[in-house]
């Protein structure tokens, strides 16, 4: 686009072009910074928009760029594709969708590396810096791409969220990224060799397989933050070998955001990165339905007399959980709390930071469904209000509100910040069976004598709640 | 235009700080419209493969340029779309009271 402009002006272009740059970045940051906060969160995405437009636009005028065909068609396939994807997907789906966009990201940045390998007819003709970087964008791009692809495919169910690992695997992991890097160096050293570039690729792209197949289906958001901050490296190493500025600081801050943020939703689970990386928890979980449930007696209730309870207590809490999610209850749940509260009963939620499939999704599916998002509490707000609480309505959610954490020592869960329901007057537990939850272990709440168990699919349990109130 | 690499290296260095400082308490409301905003950023890729589809050289190199550009486009326009459908949600309830 270049071309275009008279002399006069080319002269300055470049500096010109490296202004507009500082100026996307500070979008990004202000972007970042108001993403913080609920109340200005929207006008920060919209910050980062702008500033991802003004590096696009700015980079058109580039003076290396001198064909636009390939360019135009491009953006236009790829953004058509993204429009439609981020406009039909279902809010309960979103963790999918995310872990799909950092996939192509990663993929991109692997893309422009090689590419920037490939358009220059003599290799020899980079330096070791180039080379090294060639090799890092490949590498971190390629395992962001297959782990994301990975990561999607357990959240979707095409691939079993059980950890599937074998002893040593980690130890095999390890030893293939030092050895990767080790390639990448000799690479380095010697580029005259094609073949070193494909079995780096090749390794890159089993690595993000087999570090991410050992991780439960559970954990998979964090793998996704993390994945998001590869992502973010990886563009950072493409602008080492362009020699791009806008590349690295854009890379290098959502590399660092995205490992502060991977390491606040580790804390909500009382686990450290590590941890999930290596445990392999849930591993050893048992089948669902594990047996040890015979000589333990719970109380049933049905929608009727749930109805009647509800209809009379003065303060309710709905404590949703993956089940609701999955059972695409969050508009029933909403209407049965909208008839409470047109009877004056008080109306919260309790939203522990991991419900859902993603540390706060729950949020985003109540929203949708039209829940105010003042009457969702977190769980440190929810805690003590328990203690005046009536009823409590646990749907679809199990390992979030399981007493072990805090009484057993032993246990898979313990040491977790549950929600504390059983302080509760009554606690109502929806629920298909008594079978266990991810962490495969039994939960006590369900034979305690304040609770009752309401069985069945938590939307149509919902709907005959719902209309029993009406009899009410 | 020749860069020193102390230079870049130096700016990839502060730019991370910029990026630890910047998240602090985030509202577990907020992880998942962070995350996936977050995420459209690191679609700045796309300013790369950009430069990569649209230079001189090898035509192979172009085409996968052009493949990073579609790639890197999907991240961007449908990351930062997705998160505004997510926070546009958020925002309605305020206005409402």
């Amino acid at each position: 686009m270049s071309t275009f402009l008279p002399e006069t002006i080319l002269n300055w272009l470049p500096d010109a072009i490296q202004l507009f740059y500082l100026v996307a970045t500070g979008f990004f940051i202000r972007g970042v910074k108001l993403l913080n906060s609920p109340g200005t969160a929207r006008k920060g995405n919209q910050f980062a928009a702008i500033g991802m437009l003004i590096g696009v636009l700015v980079t058109l005028f580039d003076q290396d760029i001198v064909e636009f065909e390939l360019i135009v068609g491009g953006i236009v396939i790829g953004g058509l594709i993204g429009l439609l994807l981020a406009k039909k997907v279902q809010m309960t789906a979103m963790p999918e969708l995310v872990a799909v966009f950092n996939g192509f990201g990663g993929a991109a940045s692997a893309l422009v590396a090689w590419g920037e390998l490939a358009r220059n007819p003599d290799i020899l003709s980079f330096d070791t810096t180039g080379l090294v970087s060639i090799g890092l964008s490949v590498f971190i791009g390629a395992l962001t791409f297959t782990g994301s692809f990975i990561a999607f495919g357990k959240l979707s169910g095409f691939i079993s969220g059980n950890a599937i690992t074998f002893p040593g695997l980690n130890v095999i992991n390890i030893g293939a990224m030092i050895a990767t890097l080790g390639l990448i160096g000799y690479f380095a050293y010697d580029p005259s060799n094609p073949t070193l570039f494909w079995v780096i690729l090749g390794i890159s792209l089993l690595i993000g397989v087999t570090s991410v197949i050992p991780i439960g289906g559970a954990d998979m958001p964090v793998v996704i933050s993390l994945l998001n901050s590869y992502s973010g490296i990886a563009a950072a190493m493409a602008g080492f070998v362009l020699q791009n500025n806008l590349l690295i600081v854009s890379g290098a801050l959502v590399g660092a955001a995205g490992l502060i943020l991977t390491n606040i939703m580790c804390k909500a689970m009382n686990r450290s990165l590590l941890n999930v990386i290596f445990g392999s928890f849930g591993a050893a979980a048992g089948g669902p339905g594990a047996s040890g449930n015979g000589d333990k007696t719970v109380r049933e209730t049905s929608a009727e007399d749930l109805a009647i309870q509800v209809a009379y207590a003065s303060k309710v809490v709905i404590v949703p959980g993956y089940g609701l999610a999955v059972a695409q209850a969050q508009h029933i749940v909403k209407e049965v709390a909208t008839k409470l509260e047109s009877r004056g009963v008080q109306v919260k939620y309790g939203i522990h930071p991991v419900a859902g499939r993603m540390p706060g999704h729950m949020n985003v599916l109540l929203a949708e469904a039209d829940v105010p998002y003042d009457l969702l509490k977190d769980m440190d707000e929810i805690n003590p209000e328990f203690a005046t609480t009536d009823v409590v309505l646990i749907i679809g959610a199990n390992d979030v509100v399981n007493p072990l954490a805090k009484t057993d020592p032993t246990g898979p869960i313990y040491g977790m910040p549950i929600l504390n329901v059983d302080e509760a007057k009554r606690t109502i537990v929806f629920k298909r069976s008594l079978s266990v939850g991810y962490a495969g272990i039994d939960n006590p709440l369900f034979y305690a004598e304040k609770n009752q168990m309401f069985f069945g699919d938590a939307k149509k349990s919902l709907q005959a709640l719902n209309e029993a109130l009406n009899e009410v | 235009m020749e860069v020193d690499l102390t230079l870049l290296l130096f700016i990839f260095a502060l730019a991370s700080f910029i990026g630890f400082e910047l998240i602090s308490k985030v509202p577990p409301t907020l992880h998942t419209p962070l995350m996936s905003g977050a995420n459209a950023i690191s679609g700045i890729t796309i300013v790369g493969a950009l430069i990569v589809a649209g230079s001189l050289g090898n035509p192979l190199g172009k085409w996968i340029g052009f493949a990073a550009i579609i790639l890197a486009t999907i991240n961007v326009v449908g990351g930062f779309m997705v998160t505004d459908r997510m926070l546009e949600m958020f925002k309605k309830k305020e206005d409402e009271k």
